[in-house]
C-alpha cells in the first residue's frame, strides 16, 4: 500500500510537471527556441496569484485567468518586439537572448518581492480513499494542471490559430505560403508558452511556497520532462512528466530525496543518447 | 605585415599591465585583474568549441567546478599545490574526451541542453556526496602561506600564466589542421566529413581543449579562494557567463575573448559597485544590447551600419534554423 501511495504521489507531480513543461515544449517545437525565461514566468504567475489572493482577497480559482491573460500579454510583446529579430539565429544567440531576458526578469522579481517564500493557504482538508491520503489541495491542483493541458491540446487540435501553429512548426516556409503570417504566430506561440507558465504558476502557489530561488529548478523541471517524453507535442509533455513525477517519487522514496533531482536529470541524459525523440518518438502535433 | 602583428604588441602590453598591478594599484586592483585572467582563460577555452567548432556548450561550469574540486581534494590529501593543479588539469580532460565521445553525437539544441544537464548532474553529485566531498557545506582547502600581499602575487602569475598558455595553444590550433578542419566543421558537418574530416576526433579534440585549462583554472580559484561550495562552483550564471564573453568579443577568432572577457569583466565590476540591487538586470540588459547590436563581437563590429541598425524597428524573421 506505501508504493501506491508514492505512485498516486508521483502522479499528481507528473500532472504539474506536465503542466509546466507544456509551454516550453511548445515554444521549443515551434520558434526552435530554448526559452530560459519559463522559470521565472512561472515564478511571475505565483506571485501575481498570490498578491491578489493576500493584498485584495480574491480567490486563486478566480485569479487563475486573468493572471494567464497578463502572462499571454507579455510573452506576445516580448517575441513580437525582441526575440523575433533574432529568432532564426542559432541557437546560442536566442539562448543567450532569453537568458539575459530572464536574468532582468528574475532581478526585479527579487528586489520586489524579496526572495521570501509565500505560499496561498486554501486549507480545503484531505481525503482518504481506502488508505490512500491526498491533500484537496493538490488534488485540485492535479485537475486543474490536467484541464489547461486538455485545453491546450484542444485549442491546438480544433481552432483555427492552433492548425496555423501546427502548420508553422511542420513546415515554416509552406505555411507562409498559405498566407500564415508566420510573425505573429510566433508571438502568439511565445505568448501561449507564457501564459501556460503563468496558470502553472497560479496552481502551484496554492500547493507550495513560491520563491525567486525555485527558478532554476523549474527550468531544469521544463528541460528534463521535455527531452523524456519527446520534444513539441502535448502528449510527449504528458508522457514526460508523468514518467517524471513517478521516477522521482519512487527515487525519493528508495535512495532519499536529496537524490531524486539528480535520477531525473540522469535519466534525462540517458535518454538524449539513447532516443532523442523522447519516449513517445512523435515529432509534431498531429 | 605592421597590421597583422599590432594586435599581438597590444596583446603583450596588456599581460604586461595585467601582471604589473601589485606594482603600481593596490590589493583591489590586483583582485581584478586576476579575476579578468581567470575569465580570459576560460572564454579562450571555450572558444575551442562554441568558437571554432560552432557548437552551442554550456558545460564550462562543470570542468570549471570539477576541477576545483579535484584540486581541493588532492590539496587536501597532502599533494602540493601545483601537482594538485596538474591533476586538475589532466582528470577534468580525461572527463571530458569521455563525456564528449557520447555527448557530440547530440547537435544543435539537443547539445546545448545536454551540456546543461551534465553541469547539473555534476553538481548534484558533489553536493549529495557529503561523506567525500563536504555536500553543501563546501570545502575548506589549504591558504597558501605569506600574507595577502604574497598571495595575491602568487595566484596573479598563476592565472595570467595560464591565460597566456591558452592563448598560445589557440594560436597554435588556428594555424594547424585541426583549427581548419574545426571551421569546417562550423560552417558545415556533413560537408566536413564528406571531404574526409574525421569530424568525431576533431569534435572531441576541440570538446577536450575546452576543458582542460578550465580544470586548471578551477584548481587554482580553489586554492586562491580558499573555500568552495557546489552552489559556486558549478554555477549556472557562470556558464552563461563565459561563451556571452566571447561573443561580446567576437567568437572564432584570436582575440575577441581577450577583450570580450576584459570588458564583460570590468563592466560587471562596475555595476556590482554602483547598482548593487540591479546588478543582474543591467547583465541582462547587456547581453539582450549585445545580442542586438553587436551581433559579431566588438570584433567585427559594423560600425557604419550602426545608425541604421538602430532605426530599423522591424526584422521579418528568416526561416528557423
Amino acid at each position: 500500500m506505501a508504493y501506491l501511495q508514492i505512485l498516486v504521489n508521483g502522479v499528481v507531480l507528473g500532472a504539474l510537471y506536465t503542466c509546466l513543461a507544456v509551454g516550453f515544449s511548445l515554444v521549443w517545437g515551434v520558434l526552435n527556441i530554448i526559452n530560459m525565461l519559463h522559470g521565472s514566468l512561472i515564478i511571475l504567475g505565483g506571485y501575481l496569484t498570490f498578491f491578489a489572493w493576500h493584498g485584495f482577497g480574491i480567490h486563486p480559482l478566480v485569479a487563475l485567468p486573468v493572471v494567464a491573460l497578463v502572462l499571454f500579454a507579455i510573452g506576445y510583446l516580448t517575441q513580437l518586439l525582441l526575440i523575433n529579430r533574432v529568432v532564426s539565429e542559432p541557437v546560442l544567440t536566442t539562448l543567450t537572448l532569453t537568458f539575459g531576458l530572464d536574468l532582468i526578469l528574475y532581478n526585479f522579481m527579487t528586489v520586489y518581492y524579496t526572495a521570501t517564500p509565500r505560499r496561498v493557504t486554501l486549507d480545503l482538508g484531505v481525503v482518504e480513499i481506502s488508505g490512500i491520503v491526498m491533500p484537496v489541495d493538490r488534488l485540485l491542483a492535479m485537475t486543474l494542471a490536467l484541464l489547461l493541458t486538455g485545453i491546450l491540446y484542444v485549442v491546438l487540435r480544433g481552432s483555427r490559430i492552433g492548425r496555423a501553429i501546427v502548420a508553422v512548426r511542420m513546415d515554416r516556409d509552406a505555411a507562409a505560403l498559405m498566407g500564415i503570417r508566420v510573425d505573429r504566430i510566433y508571438a502568439i506561440t511565445f505568448g501561449i508558452g507564457a501564459l501556460m507558465a503563468g496558470a502553472t504558476g497560479a496552481v502551484f502557489a496554492m500547493m507550495y511556497p513560491i520563491t525567486t530561488n525555485l527558478t532554476t529548478t523549474f527550468l531544469g523541471k521544463a528541460f528534463v520532462v521535455c527531452v523524456i517524453g519527446g520534444l513539441g507535442s502535448v502528449q510527449g509533455a504528458l508522457v514526460g512528466g508523468i514518467v517524471l513525477g513517478v521516477v522521482e517519487s519512487l527515487a525519493g522514496q528508495m535512495v532519499g530525496p536529496q537524490h531524486a533531482l539528480t535520477v531525473g536529470f540522469a535519466l534525462m541524459l540517458l535518454l538524449l543518447l539513447v532516443k532523442p525523440t523522447g519516449l513517445t518518438g512523435i515529432r509534431g502535433y498531429e | 605585415m605592421i597590421s597583422r602583428r599590432w594586435p599581438y604588441f597590444l596583446f603583450a602590453i596588456w599581460i604586461l599591465a595585467l601582471g604589473s598591478t601589485p606594482l603600481w594599484a593596490g590589493n583591489y586592483v590586483v583582485r581584478l585583474a586576476i579575476t579578468i585572467a581567470m575569465f580570459t582563460g576560460l572564454t579562450l577555452s571555450w572558444n575551442f568549441i562554441g568558437g571554432f567548432t560552432g557548437y552551442p556548450s554550456f558545460s564550462t561550469a562543470a570542468f570549471f567546478g570539477l576541477g576545483s574540486y579535484v584540486g581541493a581534494l588532492a590539496q587536501r590529501a597532502g599533494v602540493p599545490m601545483v601537482f594538485a593543479w596538474a591533476l586538475a588539469t589532466l582528470l577534468v580532460g580525461l572527463f571530458a574526451a569521455a563525456l564528449g565521445g557520447i555527448l557530440l553525437r547530440l547537435r544543435g539544441h539537443y547539445f546545448a541542453i545536454g551540456s546543461i544537464g551534465v553541469v547539473e548532474v555534476v553538481r548534484l553529485l558533489i553536493a549529495s556526496w557529503g561523506s567525500f566531498t563536504g555536500g553543501g557545506d563546501g570545502l575548506n582547502v589549504p591558504f597558501v602561506a605569506g600574507g595577502p600581499d604574497v598571495v595575491a602575487r602568487i595566484f596573479l602569475a598563476a592565472m595570467v600564466g595560464i591565460m597566456v598558455a591558452v592563448f598560445a595553444t589557440t594560436v597554435g590550433v588556428d594555424r594547424s589542421r585541426l583549427g581548419f578542419g574545426l571551421r569546417c566543421i562550423q560552417q558545415n558537418e556533413d560537408a566536413a566529413d564528406m571531404v574526409g574530416i574525421n569530424t568525431t576526433i576533431y569534435k572531441i579534440a576541440a570538446y577536450t581543449l575546452s576543458a582542460l585549462f578550465c580544470g586548471t583554472i578551477g584548481a587554482a580559484y580553489a586554492s586562491w579562494t580558499g573555500y568552495i561550495d557546489p552552489n559556486e562552483s558549478f554555477s549556472i550564471l557562470m556558464t552563461i557567463k563565459v561563451p556571452v564573453m566571447c561573443l561580446l568579443g567576437g567568437s572564432g577568432t584570436r582575440f575577441g575573448p581577450v577583450i570580450g572577457a576584459a570588458a564583460f569583466t570590468l563592466l560587471e565590476e562596475f555595476f556590482w559597485a554602483n547598482f548593487l540591487d540591479y546588478n543582474r538586470a543591467i547583465l541582462g540588459a547587456v547581453i539582450v544590447v549585445l545580442i542586438f547590436f553587436l551581433p559579431g563581437g566588438l570584433l567585427r563590429m559594423p560600425y557604419r551600419g550602426l545608425g541604421t541598425r538602430i532605426g530599423r524597428p522591424w526584422v521579418q524573421p528568416k526561416a528557423a534554423a
